[in-house]
This record gives structure tokens, sequence and C-alpha cells, in this order.
């Protein structure tokens, strides 16, 4: 593990250097929103953020993907498999809770007999340099999910605001690579590391939000005819921006764009939607959103657990804080760890 | 590592309606590269994504028998935008398949003993599959009495008749055709596919029912195979879900932690008792 220190009026520098070598993905602004895009002339990197308003799944999952275009022509049916990214890539300025969601979804991606390689050859080529949280917002449940404000895992590199500069810290060997690569960067102090410590400490504390999501696995084994979930979807629109804006969620839906030689592309989707699993013949085995949103949290909260042996969230509160009714998934896991069960 | 999601390309060698409204249809295909037409090794009750570039990928069940060299087949009804798009096509137009996917009926554990198949409407496709397959000559010893239930709203949607005809003939299987209402001219038998199962009452000992069909049909053939002592193990469901990967990606087919891609689409009766009631 090495341990170095930049100013941050020097850091625009770093970054100009990483693009020599790679695509870097960072949190940009723009009207007031802060989302992950490529850094490019005249983009300026935005860290000085709470957490972006979408999540950097789209990184590796972007919104719209093609698989494949094909053209029909004289000689038959031609298909050209898109490019699937092979360049090197840095996804910098990452919370610990997002970099946590790809430890999952390699997990989900990388399961089974097939191989979704779109995901994962993207994924395989990026150096993931985290950004530590200092200050965790009212909705932030990190902590109750196996993460917190400075945790390093699915990182490759986390780089800490300790005030007037920033500490980076190498968590792999992948990391310590790319910090080889600036000889310019100083070794910091002790004095730099102690600080993190207690910003680490602080932003620990600082996430007040607590859910139990011990036992609610195999209390959601039992409750799939529970009353409880006509209560909690009355107020649901089912706009679905939950699910678009997790960065877990991963259900897309495939389909053929007509343009310049047809295209096969995948697109995010949500299970919000009542068209997400009505059946041609017009049945619909999930008809309401009492249905629609028991999947959600079962999904999260019990079959994951069940495939991949953990819960499929990782606290960032983004469903909590853009629900436009306010529905919060802190207070349905409780109501679901408090619920007493035949 | 082959990406999945990559079709091998398929030329529609025979188009053969099977219904007088004409709107279901077997396709069958042949594969444009001929290895890639022998590495597509497939089991009874698999299915596959079928393309039509420009309009789409859905999930179709294998109708051929894997004994069946050289071309696959697919029974297909017309409800959606692929399935249009594929009634539009014609003989010689190349579409796109991926597969074989899902899980297969258990042969392993119907060999040596009595086969109940059981099926309804346009879902015997896989059925279709699993009748041949068991009748070629090469498989029939391997398994012991064959009890086959079909059954179709009227004679006009009755799918197979060329097949129907011919395992008419034979006289190793028990062949019962059936139609929801009297029809004139219909000799057949008349009623719904449960009463006639009750009615033909295919002995339980050491036996193994395989079944598909539209839910209410799936409804009230339980209690029938439950009354004549089928226990919920030998009983076997095809299940259908809307799909889109079918490599268990999507999101979208699951029931409970299962996908019924890739988990599925055949369970036993006694894994769906403990799966939620969601499909």
């Amino acid at each position: 593990m090495k341990w170095k220190v930049i100013e941050k009026s020097k850091f625009p520098i770093l970054l100009g250097e990483l693009t020599e070598e790679h695509d870097v993905f960072v949190p940009v602004k723009e009207k007031n929103i802060v989302f992950f895009e490529r850094l490019s002339l005249g983009r300026e990197a935005y860290l000085d953020f709470r957490n972006t308003k979408k999540p950097p799944k789209e990184v590796f999952f972007p919104q719209t993907e093609t698989l494949f275009i094909h053209r029909i022509g004289k000689k038959g049916v031609e298909i050209e498999e898109a490019l699937i990214v092979k360049g090197k890539r840095v996804l910098l300025g990452v919370r610990p809770c997002d970099a946590r969601s790809f430890v999952l979804l390699d997990k989900f991606f990388s399961s089974g007999e097939h191989k979704d390689l779109y995901y994962l050859e993207k994924r395989k080529n990026t150096t993931m340099f985290g950004l530590a949280c200092n200050h965790p917002l009212s909705t932030c449940f990190c902590t109750s999910l196996g993460g917190s404000p400075f945790g390093k895992e699915g990182m490759d590199l986390l780089l800490q605001d300790i005030n007037d500069k920033y500490l980076i810290e190498t968590v792999t060997e992948r990391g310590e690579k790319l910090v080889e690569k600036f000889p310019w960067l100083k070794d910091a102090e002790k004095a730099d590391i102690e600080k993190a410590k207690k910003l680490s400490e602080e932003a620990e504390t600082a996430v007040r939000s607590k859910v139990s999501v011990k036992g609610v696995s195999q209390k959601l084994d039992r409750m799939f005819d529970d009353p409880l979930w006509d209560q909690i979807y009355q107020k649901c629109l089912g706009c679905g921006i939950c699910t678009f804006l997790c960065p877990t969620c991963c259900c897309f839906d495939v389909l053929d764009e007509e343009g310049d030689g047809g295209k096969r592309v995948r697109i995010w989707d949500s299970c919000q939607f009542s068209c997400f699993t009505l059946q041609g013949s017009g049945y619909n085995p999930r008809p309401s959103g009492k249905e629609r949103m028991r999947q959600r949290i079962m999904h999260k909260f019990s079959y994951f657990v069940k495939n991949f042996g953990e819960s499929f969230c990782v606290g960032c509160g983004r469903c909590v804080r853009e629900c436009p009714v306010n529905l919060d998934i802190r207070e349905i896991t409780k109501a679901i760890s408090t619920r007493q069960v035949k | 590592m082959s990406n999945p999601y990559i079709p091998n390309l398929a030329i529609i060698r025979k188009i053969t309606t099977e219904n007088e409204v004409n709107d279901i249809k077997t396709f069958e295909l042949v594969f444009q590269d001929p290895e890639a037409m022998k590495k597509f090794k497939y089991r009874c009750g698999q299915f596959a994504e079928i393309s039509v570039f420009g309009a789409g990928e859905c999930p179709l069940g294998i109708a051929s028998s894997p004994m069946d060299e050289g071309y696959i087949q697919f029974t297909i009804k017309k409800v959606g935008v692929v399935t249009t798009a594929l009634h539009n096509c014609e003989e010689g137009t190349v579409i796109g398949v991926r597969g074989p996917y899902g899980n297969g009926f258990p042969l392993e554990r119907m060999e040596g003993r009595n086969v109940v198949i059981v099926g309804g409407g346009f879902a015997f496709t896989t059925l279709r599959s699993l009748t041949k397959f068991i009748l070629h000559e090469v498989n029939r010893d391997r398994f012991r009495d064959l009890t086959v239930i079909y059954g179709a709203r009227n004679p006009g949607e009755l799918a197979y008749k060329y097949d129907l005809e011919a395992w008419g003939k034979r006289d190793d299987i028990n062949l019962n055709v059936t139609i929801d209402r009297v029809v004139p001219g219909w000799t057949g038998l008349v009623g719904f596919v449960p009463a006639v199962l009750k009615e033909t009452a295919p002995s339980s000992e050491n036996a193994i029912a395989i079944v598909c069909g539209p839910p209410i049909m799936i409804k009230f053939t339980m209690p029938v195979l439950n009354e004549l002592g089928f226990p919920p193990e030998e009983v076997f469901l095809s299940l259908e879900m809307r799909m889109k990967c079918g490599i268990g990606k999507c999101g979208r087919c699951n029931i409970g932690d299962k996908f019924v891609c890739k988990d599925g689409p055949v369970f036993a009766y006694k894994e769906l008792e403990m799966m939620p009631k969601e499909y």
C-alpha cells in the first residue's frame, strides 16, 4: 500500500496526464446535475459533490448499448459485432457505495454459463479510482450493507479529500502501477494519513441511517403473500426512477433499431413498468404495482442473497432521494424486519 | 470466450401452415454455416432466440426432434412484432438463431418408464419434439408406454396434422386428440384436456407426466394428475415467461430466485410448489 499526496490545484495536471493513455471518466457538473462523463477537452472534473445524481454504472452498462450491427445486402445478411471496448479506462471519483456496486454487478454479469462480455470487457480494462465520502447525506445507509464512507472494496485507488490537498491511497497492484506513472507525486506524511483517518471516523458516525438487513432475507421467504405489499405500493407511481438511478439495477430490454444498417441494442429497463413482464397473450404475472414493488424488494434482499450471498443494495440512498412520492427503502426494510409473520 | 448475443445466420428452408386461420406456421431452418448447424446440439424442451433483423428477437421452443439432422423447426403463432415479421418472411429469408437455451425435459429420468404427455393449444411444440424423439426407432425401446393427450379449440386449430395422422397408425403410442366443442364432421374426442386425461386415466405406476399448455389448462390438469396418483416430483411443466436475453441477464423471467430461461423452462411440479406463485 502506498500513500501519495497532491495539491488540489495540481489535480487537473494528473487528470490530463491520465488521459494520454486512458479514457478517463469523471464526475462533471451541468445544470446543477453531477454525473459521469468521459473527460474531454473543455470539460472539467467536478469533485466537490456529495454524490452524483446518476450512478457510474453506465460507464460499463450504458443506458443504450449496441450489441451488433446487421446489414442486409446482395450477399445476404452480414453481422458486425459491435466493438466491445478494449481500450484502457480510468473511472475516477466513484464513491465507496458505488464502487461496491461493481463488486455485486461483477458477480452477476460473470455468473452462469453465458458471460456478459459487453460489461465484463469494459470492467476488466478499467482502473477504479474511488473518492472517499467526507460528508455522507442523511439518506445514506452504506454502513448497514457492508460498506463505509471510506471503504475500498471494488477500488484500485482511493482519493481522499483532506481539505487543502488530496491523499491517494493505493489498494491494488493495478492502482500502484498507475501511481508509478506519476513520479512527481509526493509521498504522504504521517500527519496527512492521520488527518484522513480522523475524517474517516467522522464520516462513519455521520451515516446515521441504520437499516437492519440481518434476517430480512429469511423473513422475506415467508412474506410473499403478506398483506404488507398491499399497503406499501399504494403511493408508488411506477415511474421507475428508483431502478434507473440504482447503482445495482441492471435489467435491460433488447430490441432492433433501424438506421445505417440495423442495430441490435440493449437499453435499460425497469421491473417497475407494467410491460416488463407482459406476455404476448396479454397475460401479465405481475399485473399491478404491488407485484412489481415486491419484485424489486425481493430481488434486492432475498433473491440476490440466495444466488450470490449478499444484498443487491449498497445503501447509496438515491432511490430515497429521488422518489417523487418519498417512498423510502429504509422504511420498507424496517417494516419487513419488524413484521410479525407466521 | 464467445459472445452469447451474436446469432447464427439461418435460412428459412420451408414454411408449413399449421392451422386454418393461418396464424400458426412451422418454420424449417438451416444454418448458413454447416459447422454451426452441427454444433447446435439440443435437447427436447429447450428453446432458442430467433431474430428477424430489423424487427428484433424472441424466445421460441424448438419443435423439431434432436434426431432430425441438418435442420431445426419452430412452430410460431403470430402474436407480436417479431412473430408477425416472421410470418411475413418468405422461404429463403435469412434470419438469426442463437441457443439452445434452458434445461429441457428430464429424458434420463423418463427412461425405462411410462410417459404421459399432456398438451393444449400451440404450446404443443416442444411436446411434439419430445413425442417425435421417443417414437424414433433408435429411442422407442428406451421408454415404456407412451400416452399423448393433445387438445385444441377446434379441428382447424390442431397443429402437426401430418404427425398426428402418422402417430395414429402406430400401436406403440396411445394418442388422444381432442377438441373443445362438438364440430360437424369431427369423429374424434370432444372435451377439455383435463377431462380427457381423467377419462383416459393413464396409470401413474412407474410413470412420469410432462405438461405444457395455457395456464387455465394447467390449473385443471394438476388435480387430475394428483387423483391419478402422480406425485409432484413426477410431474414436469414447461413454463412461459416474457424473456429477452435468454441467458439469465436481462432480469425479467424470474420466478423467485429462479430464472425460467436458465433454471427452466422445465420444472418439476414439486419445485414449483416451493416457488412463489408468480407465473
